[in-house]
């Protein structure tokens, strides 16, 4: 019994060795690899011509006097606090207005997915930059109103809502999530609720935001990890500075002009170690609210 | 009696639905009639019916840059067929193992595998540039493909692994009773059968390569070798708000293969995001 049994793992082992060698490859020299590599170089002053300098912790003592961290930081924190919530609200209600034998629901689904595949293109910050410009589309269109529009990607104060426009107008991929897991929600609980008096409201607050409270927590998990991560918009936006007056220097385009344009490689590798802490934290603090109010059915 | 206000509810759903439709996607639609409009016109016509009709935009967008824009579209074109070939090869064989091999340390790998779903490219790329400059690889397509060659999409190992759960095991014991190994049962009975789960994975690859411009901009730095977005990027920064209109042309031309990738795989699109939830 014994025997055979050992011996046919001794021969997965070698097969499953030489099916993952790409992949061990890949966790040593791209992923997982660099990860530690980046926690040694966070302490270190390197600039990639001189060999890598220990300092100690010279690089947190840099962050914590670094006013242009605290701006990065501000500016992400408020992107994602404010854009998630918005981009997911967006989401949900659509999904809910899409539902079930509504007619054209396939072209519906799809008009308000595309903005999400396009959403993180140069081509639309491209366009972003000239609709939110001083004689931009959003102006012409307001000026046809009489209202009287500004710079708004100029202006240091609506800058950095442009980009949270621009976020939640990539709802369509939250959206095809929930409207996937409202189907899982059986009607007959709808109609029971219906036959004893229940309002739409009570319908929504009792039956679907319990039910789908597993898809709306793994939404706002995925959503905040990514918006954390956004680059492109704020850069192109921007054009790489984050101006106006840092407004949309968002932490990821900071880590990038201290790590290549300055070539300050080691004080990057701290900046990406705090990145990693503060996104692992969120996801930390999210799955501890979620036993609150997640409930799971089973 | 109930009919009638029902008919007109939904008539008024309709409607506010096409109307959000129109608001969502009214940008990109006056991008693409602006992108046929003479430069002044641009900035007075916040409307969709152009005065007149002019393919010059984009004539003038794919010549102001170092090389026609066509290069840079070749460029796009080959690293996203790399990547596509690497994430294929690379993520079914990692995903057979996880999903059908029984091998010591098999939990322990696979929750890492799950776990580098979530890294940030942010955190790993000064390293990785490290690496790839040591290597001499700045300014080619290798630091962009051989990753995708290494499985490092964990996304897509994920994706394949939860396909081949889903199908039957009598099918690899048969192929195991008439002899067959390890290689030829993931080529010969899985790999067959995982097609959709191939075309999500393919269909993704495309469009997120096709728009990913933060490594792009990191290892392609030689005017020659830049990608569409970095040259889209590159011609943002050299025109200084005079032509828009050719800017707008070639914004358009660079958003047309994933229009094209999404008219098509729509179907996989949907069911890829709705079974793993990725974007």
């Amino acid at each position: 019994m014994n025997a055979p049994a050992q011996l046919r793992r001794k021969r997965d082992n070698k097969a499953a060795f030489l099916f993952l060698l790409p992949w061990f490859a890949g966790l040593t020299l791209v992923t997982a690899g660099p990860v530690v590599a980046s926690l040694v170089l966070g302490f270190t002053d390197y600039n990639l011509i001189q060999a890598p300098e220990f300092n100690g912790l010279e690089n947190v003592r840099r962050m914590l006097s670094d006013e242009r961290l605290h701006q990065a930081l501000r500016v992400t924190f408020s992107y994602v606090c404010v854009s998630v919530p918005l981009q997911l609200a967006a989401a949900l209600g659509l999904a809910m207005l899409l539902d079930r034998g509504l007619r054209g629901l396939a072209f519906y689904r799809s008009a308000f997915y595309l903005p999400s595949l396009l959403g993180s293109s140069v081509a639309i910050a491209v366009l972003w930059r000239q609709v939110f410009g001083a004689e931009g589309l959003l102006n012409q269109v307001l000026g046809l109103f009489g209202v009287e529009g500004r710079g708004w990607i100029s202006d240091p104060r609506t800058a950095l809502s442009t980009l949270i426009v621009l976020n939640v107008w990539t709802f369509g991929a939250p959206m095809v999530i929930f409207l996937a897991g409202l189907r899982q929600i059986p009607v007959m609980y709808y109609e029971a609720a219906a036959v004893d008096g229940a309002s739409r409201w009570t319908q929504f607050r009792r039956i679907t935001v319990p039910l789908l409270s597993p898809i709306i927590f793994f939404n706002l998990v995925l959503q905040i990890i990514h918006a954390f991560q956004a680059f492109t918009q704020a850069f192109v936006v921007s054009g790489g500075t984050g101006g106006p007056s840092d407004s949309t220097l968002f932490y990821t385009l900071y880590l990038y002009q201290r790590g290549f344009n300055n070539f300050d490689m080691g004080y990057a590798s701290a900046l990406a170690w705090l990145l990693l802490l503060i996104i692992a934290a969120f996801t930390a603090l999210n799955f501890w609210v979620a036993k609150r109010w997640v409930f799971y059915d089973d | 009696m109930t009919d009638l206000p029902r008919a007109s509810r939904s008539a008024a759903k309709h409607t506010g639905l096409i109307l959000l439709g129109l608001v969502m996607l009214y940008p990109v639609i006056w991008m693409v009639v602006s992108s046929l409009r003479p430069n002044n016109e641009i900035f007075r016509s916040p409307g969709l019916v152009p005065d007149s009709v002019q393919l010059s935009n984009y004539g003038d967008g794919w010549t102001a840059l170092a090389s026609p824009f066509g290069h840079y579209l070749v460029n796009s074109a080959i690293v996203v067929l790399g990547c596509v070939i690497g994430n294929l090869v690379s993520c079914s064989m990692a995903a057979y193992a996880f999903a059908r091999l029984d091998f010591t340390g098999r939990k322990l790998f696979f929750a890492t595998m799950l776990g580098t779903i979530m890294l940030p490219i942010h955190v790993i790329i000064v390293p990785q540039y490290i690496l790839f400059s040591e290597l001499d690889w700045i300014n080619t397509f290798l630091p962009l493909i051989v990753p995708k060659l290494l499985a490092t999409d964990a996304f897509f190992v994920f994706l394949m692994v939860q396909f081949i759960r889903g199908l039957p095991r009598e099918l690899d014991e048969a192929a195991r009773i008439d002899g067959a190994g390890h290689p030829r049962i993931f080529l010969r009975v899985i790999l067959p059968l995982m097609v959709p789960a191939l075309a999500t994975t393919t269909i993704f690859t495309f469009i997120w390569t096709w728009n990913d411009f933060f490594s792009q901009l990191i290892y392609l730095t030689d005017p020659e070798m830049y990608t569409v977005p970095v040259a889209l990027r590159s011609f943002v920064d050299s025109t200084v708000a005079t032509s828009w209109g050719a800017m707008f042309a070639m914004s358009v031309v660079s958003l047309l293969p994933i229009f094209l990738a999404f008219l098509v795989g729509q179907r996989y699109l949907v069911k890829g995001i709705a079974t793993t939830g990725i974007k």
